[in-house]
């Protein structure tokens, strides 16, 4: 038998181009013939309309009641009457019918109670009943100046100010051995190892709310795909670049510190986006203790961000931006997460959050190796238990 | 108990869905304050604002399509069907029927439809109507597809009782599709009862709309009166044995739309009867207004003056009442939940 394959015949771009499209073009002509003739051979679905609308978000203002409705299922969906409490209650709608996909808001008036539950069944032309729950009734706050100010504080004392603060261990980093340093990064990757299961859980939490239409849980992992890649394509283009500019690994250091910082900010954006939504639903207690407790949570991120840059000499101005590129998407998450909260865009964005992270900790993993070329030895675990140990002991203070 | 299934059923229903209603609302986050102006689609109309801002009622102030329907609450209500009389040899009065089963899909609220079983293609029924003693022959065939039978209450022989097992040798019992069976008997006692079919399951065959009323005369017939036909039902359009629509004569709110015309201190006369399933007790109260109660109308002399009275299933009575003063007077059950989902309406007094 002759194993030598035969040399590919001499072709011209605009013919490969041509080879390429024709079952492209044969496909999208039998699928149009195929609807033209209505699907020859296949009788109708057998049994009643499948009326799968999911109700997405509920919204609370004097008097009215707002419901965010998808239709998730193959089938049109006509929502005809509001049930809310065992009453027909009038509303109003954009849509008579709900295709695939397509989503709605109902506005249904009804003289709500604020501490009070609701029960709502939405009645479609077949009689189906969607239900949703008002566990208890909190108005919605409106979006205005005020409240974007307010999220924006929040963001500042959850995200950006516990992150300078704990940046502030960077003189002591300075004076300490190599030997401490690689148990500190090793202690920054067991922060990162804790914030991905943390992310990957909380979407997926997310994920399995509201409409599914979109992918649902399978976003996260997709996210942490792409987060991963993306953050690794920038890595690298960037450490291209850079070693043409300077020639040398100097800027190291920098680099990495600035990949935690785009780790922790996309992880922080996510903390922002559950505290915003908690908040708008009336679930959360602007108090004190919470926000101490984010503070001690995310100090720890701030070390995180300064440990690579330990043997550099970066400028306020450079160590400042990181400080704000790690804590500052708080403030952006929380605007997200109180006006425009949608389960699928936070799940695919702590699934980016989670994937940027692990390429991150693919980054600082050499830079624990110890002078033996070990990576896993008794103090880098030791660091790394350390890090993991103590997000979870202060993640025991929040609770969004 | 009962009454508690469809609560239970619901929210059981909200915690299969995932999170889908705890999370909506938990993470339910602001609306944008300019949601009201995406919605050029919003209806301002003034029915669905009068609906709102007075009483319970549909959205939008939507009515159902009574001529789709192919029966009008409004002409039910005072719809008696004699029968086609003849003379026996012993000088007594025949009356005979034909009551036809059928599947049909009716509206039950705008823009609801529901699958119903029928007598005669309408919910309820034809309101059967005799005087104690006459002979009846009530010719019952059954196009659904589905067994039926159909079961009066009264006094009668077992074979005509319309239950499955009673009557095969004669032909009656279970009737198959297709397939047509006569009942035969005499009315009595006289009062308001009811017919409904007995196939098995009982609930689904009752509540898909397989009942009607049966007035049974007394000899002496009571005093002349302006009679309305009313039948307490519901419907469970999403099949987990509780009600969504309540209503009497089918159509849900459909006399706070088109009230009851009746004429000032003239004797008005209401024959009730509850065929709800689902729910164990239904009621009736009347604003503004008393009225004397019959029981099961077996009896001339009232057993109570009130405004208000309760029925269980298959349950029934005669009211007889007056309006004294013009105007429009509410009624409903006084379970408060059945009326606002459904079962409430106006009668409207006008001057004589």
């Amino acid at each position: 038998v002759n194993a030598e394959a035969a040399p590919p015949p001499q072709t011209s771009g605009a013919r490969l181009w041509l080879l390429g499209l024709i079952p492209l073009a044969l496909m999208a002509g039998i699928v149009v013939i195929f609807a033209a003739l209505g699907a020859p051979g296949l009788a109708e679905r057998r049994g009643p309309p499948v009326e799968n609308l999911v109700v997405d978000k509920i919204a609370l203002h004097p008097g009215v009641i707002q419901l965010t409705v998808r239709n998730d299922g193959p089938d049109a969906v006509s929502v005809r009457q509001v049930i809310v409490n065992d009453g027909f209650a009038n509303f109003t709608s954009k849509y008579e019918q709900l295709t695939r996909l397509a989503a709605d808001t109902i506005r249904v008036d009804y003289p709500w109670i604020e501490g009070e539950a609701y029960e709502i069944s939405l009645l479609t032309s077949t009689g189906g009943v969607i239900p949703a729950e008002i566990p208890v009734a909190v108005e919605t706050p409106e979006a205005g100046p005020g409240f974007y100010g307010l999220m924006a504080l929040l963001g500042t004392y959850v995200g950006v100010i516990p992150v300078l603060l704990g940046m502030l261990w960077l003189p002591l980093l300075r004076r300490s051995k190599p030997s401490v340093i690689r148990v500190l990064i090793a202690f920054t990757i067991g922060l990162l190892v804790f914030l991905i299961v943390d992310a990957l859980l909380e979407g997926i939490e997310i994920a399995g709310q509201g409409s599914q239409a979109f992918g649902g849980q399978a976003l996260v992992y997709l996210g942490a795909i792409v987060g991963y890649l993306v953050l690794a394509t920038v890595d690298s283009t960037m450490r291209s670049r850079g070693q043409a500019a300077s020639g040398g690994a100097k800027a190291g250091g920098l680099h990495l510190a600035l990949l935690v910082a785009v780790g922790i900010g996309l992880h922080n954006l996510g903390e922002g986006l559950a505290i915003g939504a908690a908040y708008a639903a009336g679930a959360l207690a602007l108090g004190a203790l919470l926000v101490i407790g984010f503070a001690i949570h995310n100090t720890t991120e701030g070390l995180a961000v300064v440990a690579p840059v330990a043997k550099n000499r970066p400028s306020l101005k450079t160590l400042a931006g990181l400080g704000l590129l790690a804590g500052g998407p708080a403030i952006v998450g929380a605007w997200i997460g109180a006006s425009a909260f949608n389960g699928s865009l936070v799940a695919s964005l702590l699934g980016v959050g989670a994937g940027a992270i692990a390429q991150v900790i693919v980054q600082l993993a050499p830079f624990i190796r110890n002078e033996a070329g070990q990576f896993l030895y008794p103090k880098s675990a030791g660091g790394l238990l350390g890090g993991i140990g103590v997000l979870y002991a202060t993640s025991l203070l929040v609770s969004v | 108990v009962v009454a508690f299934t469809r609560r239970r059923v619901l929210s059981s229903l909200a915690a299969s869905l995932g999170a889908v209603a705890a999370g909506a609302s938990q993470l339910g986050a602001a609306g944008t304050a300019t949601a009201a102006d995406e919605m050029p689609g919003m209806d301002h109309d003034p029915a669905a604002a009068a609906a709102h801002s007075g009483h319970a009622g549909f959205a939008r102030g939507g009515i159902v399509d009574s001529a789709a329907n192919g029966f009008d609450p409004s002409l039910i209500v005072r719809d008696f069907d004699w029968g086609r009389t003849s003379k026996l040899a012993d000088g007594r009065t025949l009356r005979e029927w034909n009551l036809v089963a059928s599947d049909k899909e009716i509206e039950i609220a705008p823009g609801v439809r529901y699958a119903a079983w029928t007598f005669n293609g309408r919910v309820p029924g034809p309101t059967l109507r005799c005087v104690d003693g006459d002979r009846l022959r009530i010719r019952f065939s059954n196009g659904s597809a589905h067994p039926h039978t159909v079961h009066f209450h009264g006094i009668h022989p077992s074979e005509m009782d319309g239950v499955p097992g009673l009557g095969e040798n004669i032909g009656g019992g279970l009737i198959q599709p297709g397939q047509s069976f006569t009942y035969e008997f005499d009315a009595g006692p006289f009062g308001l009862h009811l017919y409904h079919c007995h196939a098995s399951p009982l609930a689904a065959h009752i509540a898909k709309g397989l009942y009607g009323m049966f007035i049974v005369d007394p000899k002496e017939p009571r005093a002349p009166a302006d009679e309305l036909v009313m039948v307490m039902n519901a419907f469970d359009t999403n099949f987990d044995f509780g009600n969504e629509i309540y209503a009497v004569n089918t159509v849900g709110f459909h006399y706070l739309n088109s009230p009851i015309k009746v004429k000032r201190d003239a004797l008005v006369r209401i024959y009730l009867v509850n065929v709800l399933e689902y729910d164990p007790i239904n009621s009736f109260h009347l604003h503004a207004n008393f009225f004397h109660y019959f029981p099961t109308g077996t009896s001339l002399v009232p057993a109570e003056y009130t405004d208000t009275i309760s029925q269980v299933q298959g349950q029934r009575g005669i009211l007889e009442l007056t309006f004294p003063y013009p105007g429009k007077y509410m009624f409903h059950a006084h379970k408060t939940e059945f009326a606002e989902l459904g079962w409430m309406g106006f009668f409207e007094v006008e001057d004589q």
